[in-house]
């Protein structure tokens, strides 16, 4: 069985299949893993990542003290935290109201409309989004014919924060009721009609059957999504925020980009990044091991 | 399902009530892609002035007249074109060559865990925006197509669902060819892969929408901005606020009143439309491949 025909042990050609992505893995995610101690060096160009002077926890203490860099920590708690919990809820809200659907037209439609919004880029999205809200968009065309004042929604420091949180859930919503809706089905019928025997009505039926099955699918989301607890979404804030809204728009990896990428303090940035990752790293592994002993989920 | 209960008053405002929200919900996610269609297709006055609400106003064709002799939409057009051609076809022979070993026993392939172990890191961590850019650069890739193509890594998360899926075939197909003489490439090539097609139409779907959406690696990668692929193009062409400059709201306003939301709007859609296309195949799929990724027996 391990051995082919014309005598070749089958560990050759299964090498040879492997190695061009484990090349292609080497050169793209390894090697830039190494370039991590220029968070730990005065990192110059030209003295490259192994001859460039050692300074210690130097950036990470300056990453303490500079405002900018706390400022844009505190942010990313807020605006992760909350897209956390909301694109949990949300979408376990609005599987809950499609399963009660009875048209099953009506729901396909529905379904094939919500999905949507999760492939478009946020590229696409942040200009169609600030476009809604500009001065001359729908946003304001509406607000000023019921009588209002016009309001540029994307300037506003104080509830900035907000319409990232509140457009990545409206963005996500369908999208994230797939696994819900998935878990749904798996719930027996059986259990319906031993309720409606027992005098359930649907309310009732929804409150001691539904959601009782749903509650591992849950436990499994808010565990896994653990790993996200510093991830504020790059894209979406990259493309919608500016500098009107910095204040409570800046996130670690939007200053990370412009410290590293527009201003080229590479070390600096690198610690930044660096300080994100390990902590995503470690709440990832914690998360994947509460899953595993928990849920009995494991991805491999 | 219960008869008494469904015909009560309560349950009838419900199931109206629950209808209406959940249209509401569903035009709120289709309105805006609407919104910027009628913006695009309206009179560059109408489009100015905020008058566009439900439907195009002064309807005309101009602004994609005006893309038609756009020089620099097109080859950022076809850049991207082009990257989701070599990016996919790349990427799904790769990574299928990837699963298929991995998607061994430890006993039929001695270094699968070690290999497995290598790339479940490769997946949680990561070395940061910095060290990657200075990789990629190092590598001498700044400007070219092979960094749009290559520098994003391999999908981790792709290679283990199509792993996952190889290893829940029934084994009798293999151990059948194997008595006919058949060596691991024409097993993977003319029974693993034509029995996959599922789950492998899943990972060409998202792939294909990853690499047309992407726009980061242009963004840094290119210093031309000939290079340009499509989505880095309409975030370069967006009223952006240059970080880094204080704008007054006045300033900023004046700012968005100089563009062309017609012939933005325009473009956007022109954007979106190859990801229109492929939406019904892709909703056909990516349900299953979520509850795949999700389940693993």
């Amino acid at each position: 069985m391990n051995k082919t025909k014309k005598g070749i042990p089958n560990w050759v050609p299964y090498t040879l299949m492997v190695l061009p992505g484990f090349i292609w893995l080497f050169m793209f995610s390894i090697v830039p893993m190494f370039g991590v101690v220029m968070a730990f060096e005065n990192y110059i160009p030209t003295k490259g990542w192994f001859g460039s002077p050692w300074v210690g926890m130097k950036w990470f203490n300056y990453l303490w003290v500079i405002p900018d860099a706390r400022r844009a920590l505190r942010n990313t708690l807020i605006i992760a935290i909350s897209k956390l919990i909301l694109n949990i809820v949300f979408p376990l809200i609005f599987a809950l109201l499609l399963n009660e659907v009875r048209q099953m037209k009506f729901k396909k439609t529905v379904q094939t409309i919500v999905y949507l919004p999760h492939f478009v880029s946020w590229v696409i999205m942040g200009n169609i989004i600030i476009n809604i809200f500009s001065a001359n968009g729908i946003y304001n065309t509406v607000r000023t014919a019921l009588g209002g004042q016009q309001l540029l929604v994307m300037t506003i420091p104080q509830t900035f924060q907000a319409v990232l949180i509140g457009t990545d859930v409206w963005k996500e919503f369908g999208y994230n009721s797939v696994i819900y809706l998935a878990a749904l089905t798996g719930i027996s019928p059986n259990l319906y009609e031993a309720a409606a025997i027992d005098g359930a009505n649907r309310w009732k039926s929804t409150l001691h059957v539904t959601l009782p099955g749903l509650i591992p699918t849950v436990v499994l989301l808010c565990t896994l999504s653990m790993g996200n607890i510093l991830n504020a979404g790059f894209d979406q804030v990259f493309n919608m925020y500016n500098q009107l809204v910095m204040q409570t728009g800046d996130i670690i990896d939007t200053y990370v980009y412009r410290v590293g990428i527009t201003n080229m303090q590479f070390s600096l940035a690198t610690a930044a990044g660096l300080f994100k990752s390990v902590v995503s790293f470690i709440m990832i592994v914690v998360s994947y091991l509460l899953a595993y002993k928990f849920a009995d989920y494991s991805i491999f | 399902m219960n008869m008494i209960q469904s015909k009560t008053f309560g349950a009838r405002l419900f199931r109206v009530l629950n209808l209406i929200i959940l249209a509401v919900l569903a035009f709120s996610c289709f309105y805006p892609l609407w919104y910027t269609f009628c913006v695009s297709l309206s009179s560059k006055a109408a489009a100015e002035g905020g008058l566009v609400t439900l439907y195009p106003i002064g309807v005309n064709t101009d602004s994609y007249g005006l893309i038609m002799g756009d020089d620099a939409f097109w080859t950022s057009f076809f850049i991207s074109v082009k990257r989701v051609v070599f990016g996919t076809v790349w990427t799904m022979i790769v990574i299928i060559m990837m699963a298929y070993p991995l998607s061994k026993t430890k006993r039929q392939y001695k270094p699968r865990n070690i290999l497995m172990w290598i790339l479940i890191f490769c997946m949680l961590f990561n070395g940061g925006t910095i060290p990657w850019f200075i990789t990629v650069k190092n590598y001498g890739l700044i400007d070219t197509m092979a960094a749009l193509v290559l520098s994003g890594s391999v999908p981790v998360f792709n290679v283990i669902l199509l792993m996952n899926f190889f290893r829940n075939l029934p084994s009798d197909l293999e151990e059948a060819a194997v008595v006919d003489g058949a060596g691991p490439w024409t097993i993977l090539w003319k029974i693993v892969v034509p029995c996959s097609m599922p789950v492998i139409a899943t990972v060409i779907l998202f792939t294909s929408v990853g690499y047309w959406n992407e726009y980061f690696q242009g963004l840094v990668l290119m210093n031309k901005e000939s290079n340009y692929p499509l989505q880095t193009y309409i975030r370069q062409i967006t009223v952006q606020i240059p970080v880094g400059v204080t704008l007054t709201t006045e300033q900023y306003q004046a700012l968005a009143a100089h563009s062309n939301k017609s012939l933005e709007a325009a473009k956007v859609f022109i954007a979106l439309i190859p990801m229109l296309i492929i939406y019904p195949f892709l909703q056909k799929y990516f349900v299953t491949g979520i509850t795949l990724g999700a389940v693993k027996e």
